[in-house]
């Protein structure tokens, strides 16, 4: 009994690390093709229009619902200790520093990370990939490369994206729904929001891009025969990414509070 | 490995999972012959022609291509051999996404072509070899069996490759659309002087094209030569796939 639990928790642990393992290979992989090989532009263009155009509106919907309701919470709250006008600053740090990185990463790991794991997974059952290789086209350089890129470009905007929207958000419930006065709104948001908090937005933004594309390529490139490997596939992948997504938030922000303390 | 062989393979072994596949595969392609590889379905002949290329990595053995051992090459490696081969899968496996003027046109801009008007030239000139004229806006999902296999096939040869592997040319088409593709095959090797390596089990394609054929069986080549080699052949095995037999009759009886 003993034994094959240890067994157990064992096997679990190898085949743990050998698929982080891949993943990380894969990344390793990609970013040297990004210096030693031709980049694709097109296709990187695609892909932006394909990540950052086609998340618009739901990144727009995530930034306005969770700052317009983290706003309103806050308040009730707060109000009661009559700290109403600090709502502000509350709002643009949280949704700086939590909220607008990650609901965003999560959006996106939903709707790009899927998809991308579908695309790959499909062209892998349907011998696309092993088309593009006896055509001497490394699917790295083709596939992945344009992704990536597109990624660490559209990320960061989306990010940004959603927070101002957010803040936008937050500052029209408190001011005209909640009727807190927005002179000191304005001023409390200002005082307690610095550069810092922006950087940490887009620092998390950068590394959530990388985590998404890779666990969803590789998945996608691992895929299993048939309609039913590909789903797997696609699912996998938006979960695993989306767990990673939460778990690095947490180290990312213990290790960036070291060098941007909050104020 | 002599300086006409284009393709030599030494004692190819590859096991799947627990199968075992190939167990020992030898075989010597001349340059501008062209050689059917017949066999059961599931025999491994499509396996044999993914390592080839380099799509599959054996466990043991060595693949010599044009003078080079392609084993123990990187990914990036294997791209100038693969420059000189070209394939067609068993399904076409054309980009979904591209029309079938883009996916031929793909290995050109791969090779760096940036001349819209010679690729269409050079597109509309390989269309017309695999008889599919003004087609080139199709889109794959648009596109029947045989037409799918004759798109792959101009994408495959559009570079002009020494060599093309082909897989199930011919499976799963009507006869007239086979018979089209068997003499396609025959005049790349004439015109161009295209070495060839058909994987099939279309006695009558095999027949048809092949300078020498192989006969896989359980994962080794059971017999190699001509085509009225194999024909005058009175192994029993043989004659019962050439005939298409699944039972042979008790030999007793009808003496």
């Amino acid at each position: 009994m003993f034994t094959r639990l240890i067994r157990a928790v064992g096997g679990t642990a190898v085949s743990f690390s050998s698929y982080v393992g891949d993943v990380v290979m894969l990344a390793v992989e990609t970013i040297g093709a990004v210096f030693t090989q031709k980049i694709r532009w097109r296709l990187f263009l695609e892909q932006i229009v394909e990540i950052g155009l086609h998340s618009q509106i739901v990144v727009m919907i995530t930034g306005a619902f969770t700052g317009a309701v983290f706003a309103a919470q806050t308040y009730f709250q707060f109000s009661k200790l009559g700290m109403g006008s600090a709502v502000g600053a509350v709002v643009s740090v949280s949704v700086c520093r939590e909220l607008g990185p990650v609901l965003t990463a999560l959006m996106v790991t939903g709707r790009v990370g899927a998809s991308m794991s579908a695309e790959i997974g499909t062209m892998k059952v349907t011998e696309q990939i092993d088309a593009l290789r006896a055509l001497a086209v490394h699917p790295i350089d083709y596939l992945i490369v344009p992704r990536t890129l597109a990624m660490m470009v559209s990320m960061p905007l989306l990010v940004a994206e959603c927070v101002a929207i957010g803040i936008a958000a937050g500052y029209f419930v408190a001011i005209f729904l909640l009727e807190v006065n927005g002179t000191y709104y304005m001023a409390n948001m200002v005082r307690w929001t610095q550069l810092r908090d922006i950087i940490m937005a887009l620092t998390k933004a950068g590394f959530f891009a990388l985590l998404i594309v890779f666990i969803s390529c590789h998945k996608g490139l691992t895929s299993r025969e048939g309609a039913v490997g590909v789903g797997r596939a696609t699912t996998e992948a938006v979960v695993n990414a989306s767990l990673a997504v939460l778990i690095f938030n947490f180290f990312l922000t213990m290790g960036l509070n070291i060098i941007f303390p909050a104020g | 490995m002599d300086e006409g062989t284009m393709i030599e393979v030494r004692g190819l072994a590859k096991s799947i999972g627990e199968q075992e596949i190939l167990r020992g595969v030898d075989l010597i392609v001349a340059k501008g012959e062209t050689l059917a590889i017949i066999g059961r379905s599931g025999g491994g002949k499509s396996v044999l022609l993914k390592h080839l290329i380099g799509l599959m990595t054996p466990d043991a053995g060595e693949i010599w291509i044009d003078g080079e051992n392609i084993i123990g090459k990187t990914e990036r490696q294997l791209a100038a051999i693969r420059r000189k081969i070209g394939i067609l899968f068993q399904s076409g496996a054309l980009f979904d996404s591209m029309t079938v003027e883009q996916n031929i046109a793909f290995p050109l801009e791969e090779a760096g072509e940036r001349d819209r008007e010679k690729i269409a030239e050079k597109v509309r000139e390989i269309l017309e070899v695999v008889e599919l004229e003004g087609e080139q806006e199709k889109m794959p999902v648009n596109l029947s069996g045989g037409m799918k296999k004759r798109v792959g096939l101009a994408r495959s040869i559009v570079r002009r490759p020494s060599c093309v592997l082909y897989d199930e040319p011919t499976s799963g088409l009507d006869p007239v659309v086979s018979d089209s593709i068997n003499r396609l095959i025959r005049r790349l090797q004439k015109r161009f002087g295209v070495t060839s390596v058909v994987v099939t089990h279309d006695m009558k394609s095999a027949f048809h094209i092949a300078d020498h054929i192989a006969y896989l069986h359980e994962g080794r080549i059971y017999f190699y030569g001509t085509p009225q080699e194999l024909e005058i052949s009175d192994d029993p095995l043989i004659q019962d796939f050439i005939l298409g037999r699944s039972e042979r009759e008790p030999a007793a009886e009808t003496a």
